[in-house]
């Protein structure tokens, strides 16, 4: 029984492969409907099914097989013609022998399943009257019967393991003309007289009739067999297997380094080479296990066309489909996360990209729309592509929707670029689908094919021209267990940055090139831009070291740009992702750990999360409180920009109700506060150096400069080194700070400056100033 | 009557135990990895065989000062729930068989967190054994005091 067992498993993984492949060559006998290649070997195909199940004993499998066959066979022999409803007769068929298979793989019964309604629509097929043959039109029985017998004239191809063999050989006839050793017209003739009902096989016909010679015939016929060769040497591995190979190669890879390394120091010339010849094998054979988990896309393309068909169909469209590159491999398990969002990317385009025949004809299109699937290596990552030429997307409705869904504000609408509005398809709940259909436009599924991609370490974007289609693009790593990276020192430390991420690096010399601080927030100039910076040891809470001698790496991540801040960029190398602890998912900021070269564990920096981290999000909500703070309404704002230390420190002026000049001596101190007497008052100081933490040289002059605040009958005085200038900022140059105190960092007049957290300033001058709001204060301190 | 196989090793001067089948291997490593922004439980992460081992620090789990993690450290590896993890301990003691009638659970007097680790006493011969809950002993987000 447990031989069964494994025969009934074989048999199912086999016929699983065969219904794909039969799927795909009905669909391909839609369009080219006189193709016999294609016939014959969806016949090869259901017959090898139906002989195993016969075997097995699956009887009610071997029925439906069995009057799938007999209708194949009114086809192949012209009986009956190919029409769209034959073919969907037919994949309704290899639907039925699907749900079959399903059940015996569940619980070893095919009992359960329905196969007479599905037989009595063949059988109507088979009956229905059509025009090319009105007469011959036997009894459905009798008509079965015949192909079985003529695979049976050739016991080789009705063995169902050596089945998709003959696929791959050339035809002998094709061999003998290509060598010159027989006519075309001759064998075109034994193959007419093989179709008649001649029983012997095409060698023999030529050789008999003196068409051929004998030597040439045997020798066609060996260079048929090591096709067949190639094809029985193949055979299946267990993923798992190849998986522990995979370490196991890694390992090797390593002691292989540890090994030359320590060799070298030996100085011993023919251990050297040995080395070499060992470090050669290594890399070589590290590259042969990883080929055996590359597949190519063609695999998960494969089930696509039957689902633009049936899709198309029951929307009343017509799509051509056309694939690009299906060769291109990528890694197994990579393939495997990237068939759903695939399959409702395409999904997406045939329903919602391709327009109605009506529609297309009266925008000046054919009434066929066309989806290209292409797939292409571009820079160590794979492009996978779904277009349609369809109606593009509706910039304007998706801005429209998203204002609505408040996912965006009404003025960052004009100042965004075209790209970054279609973009917000991929948020959650996001739909413009004017209707909702069951195939989609519920407002799911974008953003799970974003996360999904996400997940694997790639990307998706989409670029639309109105009237012209629509693109939507999926870049993947090549392999999800072995990445390009960037290896950096951060403190004593060696950490790994994944080199998609990397857009470039910037060598912090002190001089030419450096990191300026705003309010201990560190950024630096790209190219006229300021740039946030993230400190690595800073987020990862090591001691923070100098900012000298850095690098800085720019990094783009979740469509956001920051430089991330490290002391050595050490080199490039693939190194294998392995996957981390649970127990450290939730710090959040690894993407999984490596062992590098020296047998170490090197931590994976997750780039995006580093990000978020860092306070690098854009949070619209707090930069709106900010703004209302600093003023009235809206239009451009109006600061005070003051030196404190060696810093700008800008004030919103609509807050500011005096600037005043005090003699040092009339600061007197009133507990641990500083106050000065002002307008029969005690006004409060507070010095913004301190508050910020600027400790630069205090100015040694007899006065101080102030601003002073005030509100509901107080005020409070800011202590600054000098008033600079008051300038007028827009806001869009902001960006968060990321320091209490501040509110943002901006560009004013070229320069970095800070605009201050007046409410906050406040509050360290007189902690009672809002007393009356005090909770509020509470709350949102 | 009933015996079980128990592990033991030593951290602070005190015997621990688990049961045998819960331990991978046995190994001293010098080179860790440590995890920034990771609870202070975690000693860091080492190489097993191509394989990345986290290291749970015992002496912190039991509220004590963290391994100097400086030359070789004794690794117990537990085979753990899917994934191996190790505790780093002082000293590797002897694989003994015990009764289960020499088990008792833990004393009253027993407090801290050692207490939440430990599942009970065993008597041996001039010295106590506590029994260590291995799941407790490597959740490091325990809240240690």
């Amino acid at each position: 029984m447990e031989d069964l067992g494994e025969i009934v498993g074989e048999f199912l993984m086999e016929s699983h492969e065969n219904l794909d492949q039969i799927d795909r060559d009905l669909v391909s006998l839609e369009q080219e409907p006189d193709s016999r290649d294609l016939i014959s070997r969806i016949f090869r195909a259901i017959h090898t099914i139906k002989g195993t199940s016969g075997f097995l004993a699956f009887s009610r499998l071997e029925k439906l097989a069995h009057a799938g066959e007999s209708l194949l066979s009114r086809l192949r022999d012209g009986v009956q013609p190919v029409s769209p409803e034959t073919i969907t007769v037919l994949l309704l068929c290899i639907d039925g022998v699907r749900s079959i298979l399903a059940s015996i793989e569940e619980n070893g019964s095919e009992a359960e399943v329905d196969i007479e309604s599905v037989i009595v629509k063949i059988q109507a097929q088979m009956n229905a009257p059509s025009d090319s043959a009105p007469a011959a039109a036997p009894a459905p029985a009798a008509e079965a019967e015949a192909p079985v017998s003529v695979e049976q004239e050739t016991p080789a191809a009705a063995r169902p393991v050596a089945e998709p063999v003959t696929d791959q050989r050339q035809p002998l006839g094709q061999i003998l003309v290509d060598a010159g050793a027989a006519q075309p017209s001759d064998v075109a003739s034994a193959l007419q007289q093989q179709i008649e009902g001649d029983e012997r096989k095409l060698g023999t016909i030529l050789l008999e009739e003196g068409k051929a010679q004998p030597a040439a015939v045997s020798e066609a016929l060996q260079s048929q067999s090591p096709k067949r060769s190639i094809a029985d040497s193949a055979i299946r591995v267990d993923v798992d297997l190849l998986d522990t190979l995979m370490n196991m190669v890694g390992e090797l890879v390593l002691a292989r380094n540890q090994l030359v390394r320590g060799v070298m120091e030996t100085g011993d010339s023919g251990l050297v080479r040995s080395a070499q010849r060992l470090g050669m094998i290594t890399s070589e054979l590290q590259e042969g296990i990883m080929k055996t988990r590359m597949q190519p896309i063609e695999h998960i393309w494969s089930k696509l066309p039957r689902v633009i068909r049936d899709l198309s169909n029951s929307l009343g469209k017509q799509v051509a489909l056309v694939m690009e590159g299906k060769e291109t491999e990528l890694d197994r398990s990579l393939l495997e996360a990237v068939k759903d969002p695939l399959t409702h990317l395409v999904r997406n385009a045939v329903d919602h990209g391709i327009e109605d025949p009506e529609q297309r004809i009266a925008s000046g299109k054919g009434p066929e729309g066309t989806l290209t699937l292409r797939a292409y290596h571009e820079g160590g990552h794979v492009a996978v592509e779904v277009a349609d030429d369809g109606a593009g997307l509706n910039v304007e409705r998706i801005a429209q929707k998203a204002v609505e869904n408040g996912l965006l504000r009404p003025e960052q609408i004009p100042n965004m670029d075209r790209r970054d509005i279609m973009a917000m398809v991929f948020q959650p709940g996001f739909s413009t689908a004017s209707k909702v259909t069951n195939v989609s436009g519920r407002g799911v599924g974008m953003d799970v094919v974003k996360t999904n991609i996400e997940n694997i370490g790639g990307a998706v974007s989409v670029d639309s021209t109105p009237g012209e289609g629509t693109v939507w693009r999926l870049t993947i790593p090549l392999t999800l267990a072995i990445i390009q990276a960037l290896t950096v020192d951060c403190g004593d430390q060696r950490y790994v940055v994944p080199q998609v991420a990397v857009l470039e690096l910037v060598f912090i010399d002190g001089n030419t090139t450096k990191v300026e601080y705003a309010s201990g927030a560190p950024v630096y100039r790209l190219r006229g831009k300021l740039l946030p910076l993230v400190r690595l040891d800073r987020a990862l809470g090591l001691e923070v070291g100098g900012d000298q001698g850095v690098y800085i790496m720019v990094l783009q991540a979740d469509g956001r740009r920051f430089g991330l801040v490290v002391d050595r960029v050490l080199n490039t190398e693939e190194v294998v992702v392995k996957a981390l602890n649970t127990r450290f998912k939730d710090i959040g900021l690894y993407a999984g750990a490596t062992i590098l070269g020296d047998g170490k564990v090197g931590l994976i920096l997750d780039v995006s999360s580093l990000a978020r981290r860092s306070h690098l999000a854009v949070d619209s909500e707090r930069e709106n409180v900010a703004e209302k703070r600093g003023q009235g309404g809206g239009g451009t704002e109006r600061l005070l920009v003051t030196a404190v230390g060696e810093r700008r420190v800008a004030i919103p002026l609509d807050t500011v109700t005096r600037l005043e000049e005090f003699p040092r001596d009339r600061i007197e101190h009133a507990g641990s506060r500083e106050v000065v007497q002002y307008r029969g008052q005690i006004l409060p100081l507070v010095r913004l150096s301190h508050l910020l933490g600027a400790y630069g040289e205090e100015l040694e002059g007899d006065t101080v400069s102030v601003v002073v605040y005030s509100e509901g009958g107080k005020s409070v005085a800011l202590v600054v080194d000098r008033i600079v200038d008051i300038a007028e900022n827009s806001t869009t140059a902001r960006r968060d700070a990321e320091e209490d105190g501040l509110v943002g960092t901006a560009v004013i007049q070229q320069r970095v400056t800070e605009l201050l957290d007046v409410r906050r300033a406040i509050l360290a001058a007189d902690p009672n100033f809002y007393s009356d709001s005090m909770d509020e204060m509470m709350v949102e301190v | 009557m009933a015996s079980r196989q128990f592990a033991t090793f030593e951290v602070d001067g005190q015997l621990f135990g688990v049961e045998v089948h819960t331990v991978q291997e046995v190994l001293s490593y010098n080179e860790y990895t440590p995890v920034p922004l990771a609870p202070p439980a975690v000693g860091g992460l080492f190489n097993l065989r191509g394989q990345v081992i986290a290291a749970v620090d015992l002496r912190v789990q039991l509220g004590l000062a963290r391994q100097a993690l400086q030359g070789p450290v004794m690794n117990v590896i537990l085979r753990g729930d899917g994934e191996p993890v190790s505790l780093l301990v002082d000293k590797i003691g002897e694989v003994v068989d015990l009764d289960d009638d020499t088990f008792e659970p833990p004393p009253d007097t027993l407090s801290g967190p050692t207490r939440e680790l430990v599942v009970g006493t065993f008597k041996l011969d001039g010295r106590l054994m506590l029994a260590l809950d291995v799941n407790q002993a490597v959740d490091t987000y325990r809240a240690t005091h």
